[in-house]
Parts: structure tokens; C-alpha cells; sequence
């Protein structure tokens, strides 16, 4: 399974980062493999709108799940309606997320962090 | 001529210098028009006192897609600079606070799949004032985020009779919307105080009018309170004090229970009525 995890640096021993729209680095996982591809966010300079277009790019490389810290009302609904699972940042590396993940121990997002 | 009273930081004074200068130079001469740009908390009407009687919506053309025409290619996605519109596998999503209404969405379709329908972001209102000011405001619904459109339906609402002086109330900050009322004008009156806080927003709001290549000047309200920093920043820059408005308890006393500064004291309205007569006489110069 490809999952993503919103990174501080481009390796599975990097710290994650708790923001999603505007986090620096997206780590795509295999989960099966463990096998990394790190990708800068162009997202985070962007003005507005950095969650939807966070979201739009995680759907568009292939992820079936995001963990991250928190994910806002327009990322939600933007992940949601592409069909990514969303899941909630436990760990001190992305290898420990991602290990948390694959032993079932990550919560499910199932509403967007701050409410309008 | 056009004059913005500006600031940089909120709450300085700018719509009690602005409404001053309107009123007394409808005493004086032919009244001016009266723009409150304060889109998102205008106040002036508390002292103008306006008869509201003409109304208009503001819209914003918002994409709508048709799914059946839709190849879900991403165009419009990848053109629109605002990220307002996301395509994910079968299906688009519109995020209506994000659009600016730039239409380029519509235009980049290939398939011809959007359509524009208005969204109201808010409204425009006008009326006379009983001292004869022509006044007009814009005002944005809650929840909308984007004042900028607003400011400029409301400036090509209202526009001023041939020699007929524009007074423009900006709202706070130095961001969009600033720049949306700012622009055209032929004179900045930058309402600060002598704070470093006022310094700090007097010092971008300068930057801001010198980029629009706008003249500035600077009038200095709750004067005596806070330190030489304005001062200072005024004489190294060549911006000119053309007023002092003194930290005085009547006359806020007077101003939260929405009297003008010309009413409350006469000593301001005389300075204010000089002010208004020096700017006229630069204009026709």
C-alpha cells in the first residue's frame, strides 16, 4: 500500500511535520517494500488554498492514505472526495509512523481539524 | 482630486480625519464623494450620518462544472493561481472563498465544461449625507474573505463628478484591499500615531504609497502620547506633518458617541478647513 506522511526531511528517520497543507517534504511510503520517495510541498509558499492544493497532489501521485498532524475544512473535504484515507501523526520518525500504520495503531481522521 | 486617508495601523483615526475633511469641505465648497472602503467594518455612516437609498449586490462569477462534458483533465485545476478548484479522479470540487472570480478556469477549459454563476460577497450602498456629501460604502457579508472586489465594484460605482473631490476611507493594513483603495489616488494622508506600533505600520504604509507612486503625507493623531520615533521617521523620509490631532479626552468622548471632529471642537475644524483649503489650492496648482 502507498501511503504519504508530511515530513521535516526527505528520509524514514525525519522527524514528521504536524501541518499538512504547508508541511515541507511529503514522504510516500510502500508500505509492503518500505521504499521512499520524498517530494518537496510546492504547496507551502503558496498564498491560500495550500491544503487543497497539498491534497490534490497527494490523490494525483497515488496515495491510498495521508498521516499528518491535522488536516483543515477545504484539505478534508478535497482528500475525502479523492478517497484518501486520512490518519493522525504517532511516532518520532516516519519509520515509526509508518510502522504505527502498518500495526493498526493510528487514529482515522473522520472530520477536518478546525470547524468554520 | 483623489485623497485615500490610509494608515497602516487600525485604529489611528483614519475615518476621523476622513470624515472631518469631508464635512468641512462641504461647508465650504461643493461637497466631495465620500468612498468607505472599510469594506469589512465601515463606520464612517456613524458620522456622515447618510440616507442610505441605493443598493447593489456584489458578485463574484464562480465556475460551475458539468460533470458529463468533464474529462477530468486538471486544466483548470493547474491554471487557477488560487488553488479554488480541485480535480481528483471523476470529480471536481469548487471552492467558492477561494475564487477570485478571475475567470481563467473557464477560459482554459477545453472541453467548455464550466459555466460562471454570480456568488454575492457582499453589498454596495449609497445616499446622500445631510451636510450634502455624496456617500457610498461597500460592505462585506460575513464569512466572505476577499474584500478587494468589493473596493473596486464600489470605486466604479461611485464615480465623482467632473472636479468633484474623492475622499477615500481605506480599511487597515497594507495587504490587497489596501492596494485596491489606495490605487488611482492623487494624494495619501497617512493617519498614524506616535507609537512604535504606528511607526512600524506608518513605515510599510509609506513603502506601500511610494510603490503606487502616490504622494504621502502624514498626520499624527493622539499626538503627546508615546514617544519621538514618528517624528523622527516623518523628517528623515520628507513626509509632510500636515496635521496633530492632540491625545485628548473630549474629543474621543466626543468621537465614540459619533460626533464629528469638526463638531466636537471648533479649534479642529478651523485646522481641518486649512488643511482642506491647502490640498484644493495644490490640486488646481
Amino acid at each position: 500500500m502507498r501511503i504519504a506522511v508530511t515530513a521535516s526531511g526527505s528520509t524514514l528517520d525525519a522527524a514528521p511535520s504536524p501541518v499538512f497543507g504547508r508541511c515541507p517534504i511529503f514522504l510516500f511510503v510502500d508500505t509492503d517494500t518500505m521504499q521512499v520517495e520524498a517530494v518537496n510541498n510546492n504547496a507551502g509558499a503558496s498564498s491560500g488554498g495550500a491544503g487543497i492544493q497539498a491534497a490534490q497532489f497527494v490523490a494525483d501521485r497515488g496515495a491510498q492514505a495521508i498521516v499528518s498532524g491535522s488536516f483543515g475544512p477545504n484539505a478534508y473535504n478535497t482528500l475525502s472526495a479523492a478517497g484518501v484515507e486520512m490518519y493522525t501523526l504517532a511516532g518520532r520518525t516516519v519509520r515509526e509512523v509508518v510502522e504505527n500504520f502498518k500495526a493498526g495503531r493510528l487514529n482515522r481522521v473522520t472530520a477536518p481539524s478546525r470547524g468554520r | 482630486m483623489r485623497i485615500v486617508v490610509a494608515s497602516g495601523k487600525g485604529g489611528t483615526g483614519k475615518t476621523t480625519v476622513a470624515t472631518g475633511l469631508a464635512l468641512v469641505m462641504a461647508q465650504a465648497g461643493p461637497p466631495p464623494l465620500f468612498l468607505d472602503c472599510d469594506v469589512e467594518a465601515p463606520n464612517a455612516h456613524f458620522f456622515l450620518k447618510p440616507a442610505l437609498s441605493r443598493r447593489e449586490d456584489v458578485n463574484l462569477l464562480i465556475p460551475q462544472v458539468d460533470l458529463a462534458r468533464c474529462t477530468f483533465c486538471g486544466r483548470c485545476a493547474e491554471v487557477c493561481q488560487y488553488h479554488a478548484i480541485a480535480v481528483l479522479n471523476r470529480n471536481v470540487m469548487v471552492f467558492p472563498e477561494l475564487c477570485h472570480g478571475c475567470g481563467s478556469c473557464t477560459l482554459n477549459c477545453p472541453e467548455r465544461a464550466i459555466t460562471e454563476t454570480p456568488h454575492v460577497i457582499g453589498v454596495l450602498e449609497a445616499g446622500q449625507t445631510p451636510a450634502g456629501i455624496d456617500f457610498a460604502r461597500g460592505l462585506l457579508n460575513i464569512g466572505e474573505p476577499m474584500a478587494s472586489p468589493v473596493i473596486r465594484a464600489l470605486k466604479k460605482w461611485r464615480t465623482a463628478a467632473p472636479g468633484q473631490t474623492v475622499i477615500v476611507d481605506a480599511p487597515p493594513g497594507t495587504s490587497c484591499p489596501v492596494v485596491e483603495a489606495m490605487h488611482g489616488a492623487d494624494l495619501a494622508l497617512l493617519v498614524t500615531e506616535p507609537t512604535p506600533f504606528g511607526l512600524h505600520d506608518l513605515r510599510l504604509a509609506v513603502e506601500l504609497a511610494r510603490h503606487l507612486s502616490i504622494p504621502a503625507a502624514a498626520i499624527i493623531n493622539r499626538d503627546g502620547i508615546g514617544d519621538d520615533g514618528v517624528e523622527r521617521f516623518c523628517r528623515e523620509a520628507g513626509l509632510p506633518v500636515l496635521m496633530r490631532i492632540p491625545f485628548d479626552r473630549e474629543l474621543a468622548a466626543g468621537l465614540a458617541r459619533g460626533r464629528p471632529l469638526p463638531e466636537i471642537s471648533p479649534a479642529h475644524r478651523a485646522q481641518l478647513g486649512a488643511l482642506a483649503g491647502r490640498l484644493l489650492e495644490e490640486a488646481r496648482a
